[in-house]
């Protein structure tokens, strides 16, 4: 077992030691223009690089510098580095020569989607699911070279070796660079694909890297989709129909008319859009518009209305998702029924870049600049809103400013292309932020009812879960939902590790006007909330320590219980803390990686809550880039925060109230709490997922630390709603 | 028209007098370094220095800036190597990055006033918003850079 601990004091030293000694290009003391102009570390084109490869995956120029082409996006979670060390790793190349850039979307669609596959980035899925790919890619590529330089010198391949970006004969002394060899190795053929390497043969995998994409970022030339910018463009605002699923029915164009470069007023179903000359024209201009709606239907639904419906939805008819055991008959028999109803609001995505997309068009071909998690989407809605093949459609991809599963449905795309159409230019069109927030597709409301009863020996013998979500394929009408179930409504709830004898999950999937979509962990955000508290409850029940209960739960699952350990080592669990302090665990299994988080708080006699500390322990089975998982663990946890104290989408005239960080606050330094992660990595098979697993623990374990704090029982989120004062 | 002085050089501008700050930068002058993140100056993504100082220009009139020097994270310093990008950079700071810019403006200016500060000093100081949360990273950030600033004054 591998045991990695972040010591945020550390840290700092631990980056620049590896800066030193892997990043030529990044290190300390290379001013951080010269780095770029040398060697530009991050590209993004559609098909623009037209230099000879060695594979779909791989350029080699003639000086040895490696371009690897990524499946997947860079919005943050640093998974271009990481893909690119498993093909370094493998390639054997000079790691300071190496860059990246996207892999060309519209290239992979002409393959029939056979080069590059889905190509999103969704699921924590980047090195999880495409490790073996870029292993591979960087190992058949090493292998080709060695044979190129042994056909070169007319030698047994078997007596060419490899050191870092060059092919050796020491038997006659001679040396080929990978550059000298890319052209002729494009054209070996393999009859066996190469052997990739064990993980005791890694030498740039698992070692702190800094990051490729870090200093671009730090003198604003790094290109977001908001920065394109492209020849005779115009700019666009766009605002909807407060209500989901209402329309327009009419808009007075005469405030605008006239008004200094406006050029078109655009009217689709249920938006208006103003282009202009200058995006802040186009914005001051549709201020002054006073559209007309038509309700959908739902102009008087409201969130009191909506908490009731999931509610009262739990009475059923509910789908089962799960069946151990008989626990009806269990919770019959058993002489006490522990019950509970936990709630969870509508969440927004609000990545900190708005929506936003450039489109230029032409009769035979589109061209769109946008910052997306899936490219291939892009590509294939572009060619459903401007009539042109999809063969013809170019994705710009850009740095992502944030995705967190928002990026992943572009209805601000169906905007900008009908705003090109009406004015015949390119146009930028940027969602505003009060549309980015209030036409979003949000985390989906939910409500589930717990009942469980306990066993003389502490530990539960049945627990029966309700559950009434929202279905997430039915709103984005991507899919039938086949018994009516789907596996975002029930995870966590019905796949966790924990061994009980007499166990029934159902589910009713429930969609309101309101459409609902992926985010950050997904169904694992709130049903994590949900089991890990019911959880606690149980703990509490039996007398039991919230820890050591869970972990005999779990008594069969070495990387839970090491996971636990680990955290609560770490944590101090146990020691004694202050009056009015708590600590709170809870711990979760999803996208392949085990976390679990310990969390300290306060809460003042006046209701003041205080986030003092956070441990977090993770297994995912393998680390490519500790520095970047740090940052997931990390990123993760403010995501997780900010949602459980803050965060809530509520609906009043069938409409979103919030709609900008006014009133969807996120959180701020001052509430950040300091923080620290500890890899505990276990090895096997499997690479685990990082993006997404630390958001899903955060909420149960910050509600289990107010309840060890002031014996409150949070069971609705958000926490600004909740009264922690002592009575 | 309105004259702008931006990263040391004079714009004669044709804008009205209610065009924000931050447009101006991003479409007249294609400085595009500088963010729009709410157009309500809540999370601080359009910092820029005005006369040194860190200022919000999504609801700033360009008008009001005439007079002023205006330095953009693309003048930050000529070669990258202002102490808070040096700390940044050691401490890989940025995920997305889309609020770094803003983040290193008000940095830089926070410290100028604060050149020793602590952890409170930060927390209080430093308001932008993050979505992919860098603060535990941007705050050992920024007691790097304060180190570094010293070395240099030193």
């Amino acid at each position: 077992m591998n045991d990695i601990a972040f010591n945020p004091k550390l840290s700092r030293r631990a980056a620049i030691l590896c800066g030193l000694s892997a990043a030529g290009g990044l290190a300390i003391g290379v001013p951080v223009r010269a780095a770029e102009k040398a060697l530009r570390k991050v590209s993004w084109a559609d098909g623009q690089n037209l230099k000879p490869e060695m594979t779909a995956f791989l350029v080699i120029d003639p000086d040895s510098s490696v371009t690897i082409r990524l499946p997947h996006q860079e919005m943050g979670q640093g998974t271009s580095t990481a893909l690119a060390m498993l093909v370094a790793e493998e390639l054997n190349c000079d790691w300071a020569k190496v860059r990246v850039e996207y892999a060309s979307a519209n290239r992979n669609f002409r393959s029939g989607m056979k080069l590059y596959g889905q190509m999103q980035t969704v699921g924590s899925a980047g090195v999880r699911t495409s490790v073996t790919v870029m292993q591979q890619a960087g190992a058949s590529a090493r292998e080709r070279l060695r044979v190129a330089a042994a056909q070169r010198w007319k030698v047994d391949p078997a007596d060419c070796s490899i050191t870092p970006g060059k092919c050796l004969h020491k038997a006659s002394n001679r040396s080929l660079t990978y550059g000298d060899l890319a052209a002729d190795a494009s054209k070996v053929s393999l009859t066996a694909e190469p052997a990739i390497k064990t993980p005791d043969q890694y030498k740039l995998l698992g070692k702190w890297t800094p990051r490729l994409d870090t200093a671009p970022k730090l003198d604003g030339s790094a290109q977001f989709g908001i920065d394109a910018k492209v020849d005779g463009m115009v700019y666009a605002d766009a605002l909807s129909c407060p209500e989901f699923g209402g329309k327009l029915v009419s808009v007075d164009e005469t405030p605008v008319q006239g008004r200094r470069g406006v050029l078109a007023v655009v009217k689709t179903g249920d938006t208006v859009i103003v282009v202009a000359d200058r995006y802040w024209r186009a914005k001051s201009a549709l201020n002054l518009l006073k559209p007309v709606w038509a309700s959908g239907g739902a102009a008087k639904v409201d969130s009191a209305q909506l908490d009731k419906a999931y509610r009262d939805a739990l009475d059923g008819p509910l789908v089962q998702a799960k069946n151990v055991g008989d626990a009806p008959a269990a919770l019959a028999a058993a002489p006490k029924v522990i019950e509970a109803l936990y709630e969870a609001p509508y969440l927004a995505h609000a990545p900190m870049e708005p929506l936003n997309c450039t489109v230029k068009l032409a009769p035979d071909r589109v061209d769109v600049w946008i910052g997306t998690q899936a490219p291939m989407s892009v590509l294939r809605l572009a060619a459903q809103e401007s009539g042109v093949a999809a063969e013809n459609v170019y994705v710009h991809n850009q740095f992502v400013g944030g995705g967190f599963g928002r990026r992943t449905q572009h209805d601000e795309l169906v905007h900008a292309i009908a705003a090109a159409k009406a004015v015949g230019k390119p146009v930028k069109l940027i969602w505003r932020r009060e549309q980015d927030i209030r036409r979003d597709r949000y985390r989906p409301q939910a409500a589930v009812r717990f009942r469980a009863a306990m066993g003389a020996d502490g530990t539960p013998t049945a627990i029966s879960s309700q559950i009434a979500v929202g279905s997430l394929l039915r709103s984005l009408g991507a899919s039938k939902v086949e018994n009516g179930l789907e596996p975002m409504a029930v995870e966590v709830i019905a796949t966790h590790a924990y061994k009980i004898p007499n166990n029934r999950v159902e589910v009713v999937l429930k969609n309101a006007h309101v459409p609902v979509m992926f985010w950050r962990s997904v169904g694992a955000s709130q049903n994590t909330f949900f089991l890990e508290c019911f959880i606690d409850e149980l703990a509490h029940e039996a007398g039991a320590d919230p820890y050591q209960f869970r972990r005999k739960l779990a008594a069969d699952r070495s990387d839970y219980v090491a996971v636990l350990d680990k955290v609560a080592k770490e944590s101090g669990w146990g020691t004694p803390l202050p009056k009015g302090h708590g600590r709170g665990i809870a711990i979760v299994d999803t996208y392949g990686t085990v976390t679990a988080q310990v969390i300290e708080v306060s809460v003042s006699e006046a209701g003041k809550l205080k986030v003092e500390r956070v441990v977090a322990a993770v297994d995912c089975y393998h680390a490519a880039n500790p520095n970047t998982i740090a940052q997931q663990i990390e990123g993760g946890i403010v995501f997780g925060l900010t949602a459980a104290i803050h965060g809530e989408i509520t609906i009043k005239d069938g409409a979103p109230v919030q709609g900008n960080f006014n009133d969807y606050p996120l959180l701020t330094m001052a509430e950040t709490p300091p923080m620290e992660t500890h890899l505990v990595l276990t090895g096997g098979p499997r690479w685990g997922g990082i993006g997404e697993p630390s958001v899903a623990p955060i909420a149960p374990a910050l509600c289990n630390a107010i309840f060890a704090a002031t014996g409150k029982r949070v069971r609705k989120l958000p926490l600004k709603n909740v009264d922690l004062r002592s009575v | 028209m309105i004259t702008l002085s931006v990263n040391g050089k004079t714009h004669q501008l044709d804008v009205e007098d209610d065009a924000p700050l931050l447009w101006v930068l991003r479409d007249e002058l294609g400085l595009t370094g500088t963010k729009f993140g709410c157009g309500i100056a809540q999370c601080g993504a359009c910092t820029v220095h005005m006369n040194g100082k860190a200022q919000r220009t999504c609801i700033l009139p360009a008008k009001a800036a005439q007079g002023a020097e205006i330095v953009t994270i693309e003048a930050l310093s000529p070669d990258g190597r202002h102490p808070v990008q040096l700390a940044w950079l050691e401490e890989d700071v940025p995920q997305c990055g889309y609020c770094q810019s803003g983040q290193i403006m008000s940095a830089a200016a926070f410290l100028k006033a604060h050149p020793k500060p602590t952890d409170a000093d930060i927390d209080a100081g430093l308001t932008n918003l993050c979505r992919c949360g860098t603060y535990p990273r941007i705050k050992r950030a920024v007691h790097r850079a304060a180190e570094l600033a010293g070395k240099v004054k030193a």
